[in-house]
C-alpha cells in the first residue's frame, strides 16, 4: 500500500509536534523517520495509525483519504516501544486478539496465529503470560500480533531501543529481512542513526517537526542536504569549519585559517555557482582527514579518543578550529604533539551558512 | 523492626505497651460475644448460656417485618449500591482518565469537594427531590442518594487506576482493531481488576452499614434495612433489651466478618501488591 503525507501537521496548543510534512512512500517500501527526541516521529505515526487526527493535511492510503477512518477499519499493525502486550491475555490470546476482533472463526485464528508465532520462534510459548516472558520474546509477541492479520502497513515506534546491543543487532536483521520476504510498507521511527541507516530503504530526517529530508542512506551519508543532516548522520560527527570560498589559478579554493584545500574541479564548479557570497561552512567526515607527514594542513593533537578499532584524535588547526581525525588504532601520537593533515578533497562538503543548506548536490 | 528496635527489652516493653492499649477494644468485643448468648452480665462477667437471645430469628421482633426480609432489603440495598457505583465509577473514571473535554479539571475539582460535602447537610434538599420524584419511602430512592453520594470518590478511585495504565496499551487495543469501547471492556477493564475488586468490597461495605439515609428517607416496614432495626431496638423499648440488641448487633456483623476473612488475602494484596495484581 502506498502512503501519502501532504501538508501534514499536528498542534498540540502551541506545539507544533509535527509542521506541515510532505512524504510519498512507495508501496513496499521501508521507511525510517529519524530524528532527535522530540521532533515530532512519534506524532507523525499516531496519525499514520489514525490515533491522533491532524490539525492540517491529508493522509492518503493507496488512493483514499483516511483522515476520518477509525485506526480500527485501517488494516494496519504497529509494534510498540514498549510492546504493549496485553498482562492478561496470553501469548496465544495476544496474538490472536486482532483476528478475534475481526471474527476471525476459532480454528483459523489458531492455523493462523501458530504460523505467524513460528516464524517469530516463539510457537512454543504460546500459553504463557507476557510477564513469564523476556524482553526479547516478548517483542517478538507484539511483532507476531501486528504480523497476523497481514496488514497493509506496518508501523514501528523504536521497537528494539528495550533490547540489549547484541539482541537488537540480530532483531535488526530478522525485521528487515522479514518485511523484504513479506513485502509490507513499512514506517520504522527511530532516533538510532545506525538503525535508519542499515534498515531502510529511504530515511526521513525529521527536526523540530519539519522534513529536513527524504532520501536513500547513500544520499543521507554521502550527499547531506543540509547542514543539519551532515551533521546528525555519522559517528563520530562531521566536521564544520566556517570558511571562504576564492578562485585561485583556475582552482576553486576552501580557505580558513591554517587551511586550505583545493577542491576536484567538478565540485568547485558547482559550488561556485550556486554560492551567493565568498563565506562557506566546509564540511568533512573524520575518516576522509588523514595524518600524513607529507600533508599540508598543520596541527596540534588535543586530545586521543581510542575507539578500539580505531583511534579518534581531536586535532587543533592553527586557526584554533578543532577537527575529529580518525585513524587506526595504536597512533603514537600524544596531547601536545604536532602532526601534518592530509584531506581527502573529494569528500568534501560546503553549505551556504544562511540556509544552511549544500552547494554541492 | 527486628534489626532497628534496639534491645530485645525495647521490643517487648513496645508490645506489652501495644497489647494494654488494646485492652478497651478486646473487652468490646468479648462482651458483645458473651452477652449475645447469656442469660445476664454482670459487668464482664457472663453468667448463664441462652439462646434466647436470638429467638428474633425464627420469632421476628414485636412491631417490625420479618428479620430475613430485613437481611434481604439490607442486602439488595448494598448490592445494587455496589452495582451502580463500580459501573458508573468506572465509566466516569475512564472518560476523565483518557478523554480531553471542555471543564474536564473543573469537574475533576468538583468530584473532590462533593466528596468533602458532608451528606448531612444535604438532607432537607434530598428529601424534596425524593419527594418530588415520588421516590421518598422506597428502596430505590435511597440506593439512588446513597449511590450518587459514594460515587464521586469512586470515580476518583478509579480514575487513578485507569491513569495507571499505559496509554500505549490502548493504543495498541485500537490498532488491533477495537472501538473505543471495545478497548475499554477487553483490555482496561480487565487490567483493573484490582481496582473494580477494591472499590466493590468498599462500596458493598459502606452500603451494607448505612444507617443515616434509610433511617430518613424510609418509614414503612418494609424497606427497613438492618441498620434501622438496629436502632429500632434501642429506641422502642421501654427499656432495653441488651441481650436482644446485642445477638441482634452480632447478626448483623456476621456478613462482614464473613466478608472480611474471605476477601483479607486479595485486599491486603490489593494495598500491598500495587494495582498489577499479579500474585506471586
Ligand atoms: N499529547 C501531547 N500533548 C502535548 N504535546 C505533545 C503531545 N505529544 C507530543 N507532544 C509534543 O510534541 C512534540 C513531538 O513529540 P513526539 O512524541 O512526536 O516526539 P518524538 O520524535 O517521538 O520523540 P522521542 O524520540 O523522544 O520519542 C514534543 O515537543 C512533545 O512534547
Ligand atoms: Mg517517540
Amino acid at each position: 500500500m502506498e502512503v501519502r503525507l501532504v501538508h501534514l501537521s499536528k498542534y498540540f496548543g502551541e506545539v507544533r509536534a509535527v509542521n506541515d510534512l510532505n512524504l510519498e512512500i512507495k508501496s513496499g517500501e521501508f521507511v525510517a523517520l529519524l530524528g532527535p527526541s522530540g521532533c515530532g516521529k512519534t506524532t507523525t505515526l499516531l496519525m499514520i495509525a489514525g490515533i491522533y487526527i491532524p490539525t492540517e493535511g491529508e493522509i492518503w492510503f493507496g488512493d483514499r483519504i483516511v483522515n476520518d477512518l477509525l485506526p480500527k477499519d485501517r488494516n494496519i499493525g504497529m509494534v510498540f516501544q514498549s510492546y504493549a502486550l496485553y498482562p492478561h491475555m496470553t501469548v496465544f490470546e495476544n496474538i490472536s486478539f486482532p483476528l478475534k476482533l475481526k471474527k476471525v472463526p476459532m480454528a483459523e485464528r489458531r492455523k493462523r496465529a501458530q504460523r505467524v508465532a513460528d516464524m517469530m520462534q516463539i510457537g512454543h510459548l504460546m500459553d504463557r503470560k507476557p510477564a513469564q516472558l523476556s524482553g526479547g520474546q516478548q517483542q517478538r509477541v507484539a511483532l507476531a500480533r501486528a504480523l497476523v492479520k497481514e496488514p497493509d502497513i506496518l508501523l514501528f515506534d523504536e521497537p528494539l531501543s528495550n533490547l540489549d546491543a547484541k539482541l537488537r543487532l540480530t532483531m535488526r536483521g530478522e525485521l528487515k529481512r522479514l518485511q523484504k520476504d513479506l513485502g509490507i510498507t513499512s514506517i520504522y521511527v527511530t532516533h538510532d542513526q545506525v538503525e535508519a541507516m542499515t534498515m531502510a530503504d529511504r530515511v526521513a530526517v525529521l527536526r523540530d517537526g519539519r522534513l529536513q529530508t527524504f532520501s536513500t542512506p547513500d544520499d543521507l551519508y554521502n550527499r547531506p542536504q543540509t547542514l543539519f543532516v551532515a551533521g546528525f548522520i555519522g559517528s563520530p560527527p562531521m566536521n564544520f569549519i566556517d570558511a571562504t570560498l576564492v578562485q585561485e589559478n583556475g582552482k576553486v579554493v576552501v580557505k580558513a585559517e591554517g587551511m586550505r584545500i583545493e577542491l576536484p574541479d567538478e565540485l568547485g564548479k558547482r559550488a561556485l555557482a550556486r554560492a551567493k557570497s565568498d563565506r562557506v561552512v566546509y564540511g568533512i567526515r573524520p575518516e576522509h582527514v588523514h595524518l600524513d607527514p607529507e600533508g599540508d594542513i598543520e596541527a596540534e593533537i588535543y586530545v586521543v579518543e581510542p575507539l578500539g578499532r580505531e583511534d579518534l584524535l581531536d586535532c587543533r588547526l592553527l586557526g584554533g578550529s578543532v577537527m575529529g581525525v580518525l585513524a587506526p588504532a595504536g597512533q603514537p601520537v600524544g596531547p601536545g604533539d604536532k602532526v601534518r593533515l592530509r584531506f581527502e578533497a573529494e569528500h568534501s562538503q560546503l553549505f551556504d551558512p544562511e540556509t544552511e543548506h549544500t552547494l554541492l548536490w | 523492626m527486628t534489626e532497628h528496635a534496639g534491645s530485645r527489652w525495647i521490643q517487648v516493653f513496645l508490645i506489652i505497651l501495644v497489647a494494654l492499649l488494646c485492652v478497651p477494644l478486646v473487652v468490646m468485643y468479648i462482651w458483645l460475644l458473651e452477652a449475645a448468648f447469656a442469660k445476664q452480665t454482670y459487668g464482664i462477667v457472663p453468667s448463664g448460656f441462652t439462646l434466647s437471645n436470638w429467638r428474633f430469628l425464627w420469632e421476628g421482633f414485636k412491631n417490625m417485618p420479618s428479620i430475613w426480609r430485613i437481611t434481604f432489603n439490607t442486602l439488595v440495598f448494598a448490592a445494587i449500591v455496589t452495582v451502580a457505583e463500580v459501573f458508573f465509577a468506572s465509566l466516569t473514571g475512564y472518560a476523565l482518565s483518557r478523554m480531553k473535554f471542555p471543564g474536564r479539571r473543573i469537574f475533576l475539582s468538583f468530584t473532590l469537594v462533593l466528596h468533602a460535602f458532608p451528606a448531612v447537610t444535604l438532607l432537607i434538599a434530598i428529601f424534596y427531590v425524593l419527594l418530588v420524584m415520588g421516590l421518598y419511602d422506597t428502596l430505590l430512592g435511597v440506593i439512588l442518594v446513597k449511590a450518587a453520594l459514594e460515587l464521586p470518590l469512586g470515580v476518583w478511585i478509579m480514575k487513578g487506576f485507569f491513569d495507571g495504565i499505559s496509554w500505549d496499551m490502548e493504543m495498541s487495543a485500537l490498532v488491533d482493531g477495537c472501538s473505543r469501547f471495545r478497548a475499554w471492556w477487553e483490555v482496561l477493564i480487565p487490567n483493573i481488576r484490582p481496582g473494580i475488586a477494591a472499590l466493590s468490597i468498599f462500596s458493598f461495605l459502606s452500603g451494607w452499614s448505612e444507617f443515616l439515609l434509610p433511617y430518613i428517607f424510609t418509614s414503612s416496614f418494609e424497606n427497613f434495612t438492618l441498620s434501622v432495626m438496629l436502632r429500632r431496638l434501642i429506641g422502642d423499648f421501654r427499656f432495653v433489651d441488651y441481650g436482644l440488641l446485642t445477638a441482634a448487633g452480632l447478626y448483623y456483623m456476621l456478613p462482614v466478618l464473613i466478608f472480611f476473612i474471605f476477601t483479607q488475602e486479595y485486599l491486603l494484596n490489593i494495598y500491598a501488591g500495587g494495582t498489577k495484581g499479579t500474585q506471586i
